[in-house]
Parts: C-alpha cells; sequence; structure tokens
C-alpha cells in the first residue's frame, strides 16, 4: 500500500483508537497504526452528475478522501459537427457553430466566419467588426458570470450563483433584441453580420453597465472576498506556466498561471488594436500563483475589461452611422483550394479554427480546436494526490464546457 | 523567423532529408496569398523534427498548438500547428500518408503534453495510428465502434448493439 500523496490537509496518521490484532480477513493497512483494511477504490463521478458542467465521467482511484488519479473520459456528446461542416455550404454551416460551445456562441460564429473571409479574401466593414466585438465581450461577460456562479455553488455558495444568473438575464435580454437569440445567436455571416442594432439599444446597453458595475462589486463583497472561498480555492490545483504551455492551455487558465498572454492584445485581429483595455493575470494572491483562486479570480478581472471595452466600441461605433453592416458575398462561397488557421480569443480562450477547402461550395475539413478539449487532457495530472471535494473545485475553475470538448 | 527562415535553418539540422516550402492559397483575382504556407515533412522523422524545433533556442516552439489530420481522398495530411510564446512566430507542418487501413507515423506525446489527447482524437475519427503513443485509445466514440468517421468513405454502421443508428422520416 502507497502511503497517501502529501496533502497539506490529510491528516499524516488516522486516528481510530483500535488496539490489538486486526480482525480476521482484514489485512493491515500498510505500516499504519489502524488495524483496518485500506484499497484503493474505484468511483465513477459522472456522467450524470451535477458538477461536471456537462456531461462528462471521471474514473476516480481513491483511497478514502485523497485520491490517487482522476481519469477524464470524454465523448458523451460527441455529435460530429467537423462531419456536418463537410456536408454544408459555407453560410450553412453558421448555426452549427453555435453548438461548439454554446456559453460562447459569438466567438465561435466569428472564430468560423473570420476564417473563411480570410481564404476566401472577404473584407468586412468597420461597423460590422465593432457590430462583432460588441456581442462577443457581451458573451463573455454572461460566460464568465455563469462560470464564476457555478463554480461558488460547485463549492457550496448558491447565493451567488443567483446573483450571477440575475445579471446574466439582463444580458439575455440585451442580446435577444440584437439577433432574436438568446443562447445560439448565429448572428454574425460572412461579410458581417446579419442585423444592425435596433434604435437606443446602445443605450440600453450602457444603462446596464452602469448598473453591472457596482453589482460587480457587491459580487466580489459577496464571493470574491470571503474567507471561505479563498481557503477552498487558495493553492488546490495549482498548474505552472511549464505545463500550461506544454498541455497547451489558452485563455483564463494560462493567464491564471501568471503568463500574460491574450491573443487580442497580443495577435491582435478585428478591432481590437484600436481599444484600450489590460490583459489581467494571476498573482497567486490567495495561495500559490496558478491555482483555482487565479484562474477564478482572472475572470472577475476580464469581466470588468470587457465592460471597458463596450463602452469604447459604443463610443467609436457612433462615427459609423449609415455604414453598411454586412458587404455584398456571393449566393456559393467557393474560396480557393488551400487552407487556413485562424486563432482567436474566445471566453475559454484560444479558438482555433482550421479550414481546408477543395475549391467547392463545401468545406473539405473544418477543426475547431477548443481551450476545453486541452484544459481537460490535464486533468489526470494535476489531481494525483488532490482530495476528492478539490476536483469539483479544480474542474470549474478551468470553466469547462462539455460540448466544446467533444463537439 | 518567417517560415523561408525557419525551412533554411531546419535543413542545416537534417542534411539529405527533404523538407519542402509549399505556398499557400492565391486569391484568384489578386495573386495575394490567403492560405497558409506550410512545411512538408517526412513521416519517419516527425518526432526528431518536432524535438529539434522545440528544444533549440531559435525555434523555441513550446506550444503545439493544434494537431488534426485531412482526408484528401488519395492521401491523408497529419498538419501540425505550432507556436512559440517566445519568438511570438508559427509553423504548420504537414506529413503525408498513403491512405491505406495501416496508415501510421512516429508519435510527438512525449514532446508536448497536449499531443496525447490531440493523437488519440486523430486515431479515433481517422484511424491513423501514432507508433510508440503511451495511451493510444478511442476517445470520442466507444471501444468497439467500427469505422473511421472522419474518412470520406465511411458508412455508418446499421446497428450498435442493437440500437439503430438511423430513424425513419418524421414527414412520411
Amino acid at each position: 500500500m502507497e502511503s497517501p500523496p502529501q496533502d497539506h490537509r490529510s491528516s499524516s496518521k488516522p486516528q481510530r483508537g483500535v488496539e490489538g490484532e486486526a480482525p480476521s480477513g482484514f489485512a493491515r493497512g500498510g505500516g499504519d497504526a489502524s488495524p483496518y483494511r485500506t484499497e484503493e477504490m474505484l468511483l465513477n463521478m459522472g456522467p450524470q452528475h451535477p458538477s461536471t458542467h456537462g456531461v462528462i465521467r471521471f474514473v476516480v482511484k481513491t483511497d478514502g478522501e485523497v485520491m490517487n488519479v482522476a481519469i477524464p473520459d470524454v465523448g458523451y456528446l460527441h455529435r460530429s459537427i467537423e462531419k456536418i461542416a463537410e456536408k454544408a455550404t459555407y453560410n450553412g454551416f453558421m448555426p452549427w457553430t453555435d453548438r461548439v460551445d454554446y456559453l460562447a456562441a459569438m466567438n465561435c460564429n466569428v472564430a468560423y466566419a473570420m476564417a473563411v473571409e480570410k481564404l476566401a479574401s472577404i473584407q468586412i466593414t468597420r461597423r460590422a467588426e465593432y457590430l462583432r466585438v460588441i456581442a462577443m465581450e457581451l458573451n463573455r461577460i454572461i460566460s464568465h458570470l455563469l462560470s464564476v456562479g457555478s463554480l461558488g455553488m460547485d463549492i457550496g455558495a448558491t447565493t451567488p450563483f443567483i446573483h450571477a444568473l440575475r445579471e446574466r438575464e439582463k444580458v439575455n435580454d440585451l442580446i435577444e433584441e440584437l439577433c432574436g437569440q438568446r443562447l445560439t445567436y448565429n448572428y454574425a455571416r460572412v461579410g458581417g453580420v446579419i442585423y444592425d442594432m435596433t434604435p437606443h439599444w446602445d443605450k440600453k446597453v450602457l444603462t446596464f453597465l452602469d448598473q453591472f458595475e457596482p453589482n460587480l462589486n457587491e459580487f466580489d463583497r459577496l464571493l470574491t472576498n470571503n474567507k471561505i472561498l479563498r481557503k477552498r480555492l487558495g493553492g488546490i490545483g495549482v498548474i505552472s506556466p511549464e505545463d500550461a504551455i506544454s498541455y497547451n492551455l489558452v485563455g483564463p487558465n494560462l493567464r491564471g498561471s501568471g503568463l500574460k498572454w491574450d491573443l487580442r492584445k497580443d495577435i491582435p485581429y478585428s478591432v481590437y488594436p484600436e481599444l484600450d483595455f489590460e490583459v489581467p493575470v494571476g498573482n497567486g494572491e490567495a495561495g500559490e500563483l496558478g491555482d483555482c483562486f487565479d484562474r477564478f479570480m482572472v475572470r472577475i478581472k476580464e469581466m470588468r475589461e470587457s465592460s471597458k471595452i463596450l463602452r469604447q466600441c459604443f463610443e467609436k461605433i457612433r462615427s459609423l452611422e449609415g455604414e453598411e453592416y454586412q458587404v455584398k458575398v456571393p449566393k456559393k462561397i467557393r474560396p480557393p483550394a488551400g487552407d487556413v488557421y485562424v486563432r482567436t480569443e474566445s471566453t475559454r480562450g484560444d479558438l482555433g479554427v482550421y479550414l481546408v477547402s477543395d475549391g467547392t461550395d463545401k468545406a473539405c475539413r473544418v477543426k475547431f480546436r477548443t481551450g476545453s478539449f486541452t484544459a481537460m487532457s490535464i486533468v489526470e495530472k494535476i489531481s494525483r494526490g488532490m482530495m476528492v471535494a478539490d476536483l469539483i473545485a479544480f474542474i470549474a475553475s478551468l470553466d469547462i464546457v462539455a460540448p466544446e470538448i467533444d463537439r | 523567423m518567417n517560415i523561408q527562415e525557419i525551412s533554411k535553418k531546419l535543413a542545416e539540422h537534417f542534411p539529405g532529408i527533404s523538407i519542402e516550402v509549399v505556398e499557400g492559397a492565391k486569391n484568384p483575382v489578386g495573386g495575394v496569398v490567403v492560405g497558409d504556407t506550410a512545411l512538408i515533412v517526412p513521416a519517419d522523422h516527425i518526432q526528431k523534427i518536432c524535438e529539434i524545433l522545440k528544444n533549440v533556442d531559435s525555434f523555441s516552439f513550446d506550444c503545439l498548438s493544434n494537431l488534426t489530420a485531412v482526408d484528401k481522398k488519395d492521401r491523408f495530411e497529419v498538419v501540425y500547428q505550432l507556436f512559440s510564446y517566445k519568438h511570438l512566430h508559427s509553423i504548420t507542418l504537414k506529413v503525408i500518408l498513403p491512405r491505406d487501413e495501416g496508415a501510421h507515423l512516429p508519435t510527438v506525446d512525449t514532446i508536448w503534453g497536449c499531443a496525447n489527447w490531440l493523437e488519440r482524437e486523430v486515431y479515433d475519427l481517422f484511424g491513423i495510428r501514432f507508433d510508440g503513443s503511451y495511451d493510444l485509445r478511442r476517445i470520442m466514440l466507444p471501444d468497439d465502434w467500427i469505422g473511421y468517421p472522419l474518412r470520406k468513405d465511411y458508412k455508418e454502421q446499421d446497428d450498435y448493439h442493437g440500437i439503430s443508428t438511423t430513424r425513419p422520416s418524421l414527414l412520411q
């Protein structure tokens, strides 16, 4: 029997107060004072489990509360979206991209549209770019709200989740007014966006932001600065910067490990170079650099930055009044035979779209390289020696969305 | 470094091995290159080439951004997109494999941590084997699934453990 891996909270020796020989049929625990037999237990966490954020299964090998390893088993939500992409036309595939990551549908829309536009040499207008950025940043806010809210709920704090959902509902209403949908937006098109914003919509968003920022402060008082949360997340699931790069973690998970890297800033696309915002990184304030709290904190800070971006966007889009929001593209888009790889910063980090065209009006191959997929592959390595309850916090802090893993 | 410089430097490390630069797709009107320019490397040497690309300072490709495959009907292409956080340059490597049942190439999972899952996905959906991989199992589909769905000639099995994989149209 191996001794349990080191953990600052597991007591070094179980205190059981039973002396003498072990009852017959029970082997002695390896070197422990306990007469009772201990053995490794194999547990299934999932596929239907409230804390796994979708249909994912973890095969957990555990000895009491301390895990030896948690092996993720994915694929329950595999809908072969990449195969469907080969059967649909370029614009006909757009609604399917919503389903790649349903919490960041706008980012998936735009990433796919950008890949097609790059290969087919379509230049969209600046007004369309701004409308896309506005929708993407609103999407980032509600995705992060759900992430930090459900993280709180996973470890036992229900109230902040309700507060987060309350704010999320307001943005859902705004997005519904923009594109008619509350979850799967289908808003971007190859060549721009499908609708312009409605009259006075910008004022409604600004009114929302005016009350969202104080509410975020309240959220901080309720959850972020909560002593219990800091203790539950601090020093747990530490990912070193080297591991983060080797396992290709992206987005807030990478920034949580202290790397100041954001595609919007470092390899800018769209109109992001014209906008002024900070890239928040983890600093190990609740424990170690790269722990669960750092990843959580990066998301909280990013919501404030998104809010900043939105205010600038509305100021700049005013000067573009009257510009087209969609350029004319041929009914059947036929990009030249070849391939292109486009990276964008989705809410879950670097979303890569690899598009191969064979010169016809249907793609030869489309691949979505998503943040959740690679984040999931690091779970096995980090979970060794973790406590079972911490696994829940760890998965929640990675902000995994199951459909994005399986596609 | 741009791709021409990278290929030149890489050729110094591998004398006698053909490393070909293939220009990306061109816009038919202006003739501007819009697609990604790639390096075509031989399958046998992919592991060594990736090791050099990661470990030599002037390359420093510390991140395997993407690994996937394409079925081009007459051949398989395995595509590696590498990126360097240090130098901020990126490169596309392509390996061309004959299109048959036993398509295989060496693994790169000892070089980048994320490679294993990406290779498993390619194995699962294309049936391309990665020699020397420490854990090559199907990832999306069940272990006893027949066929590789992203191949162009894939035909779905009629049923899976007695469950039909098709259903009559609801419109009839």
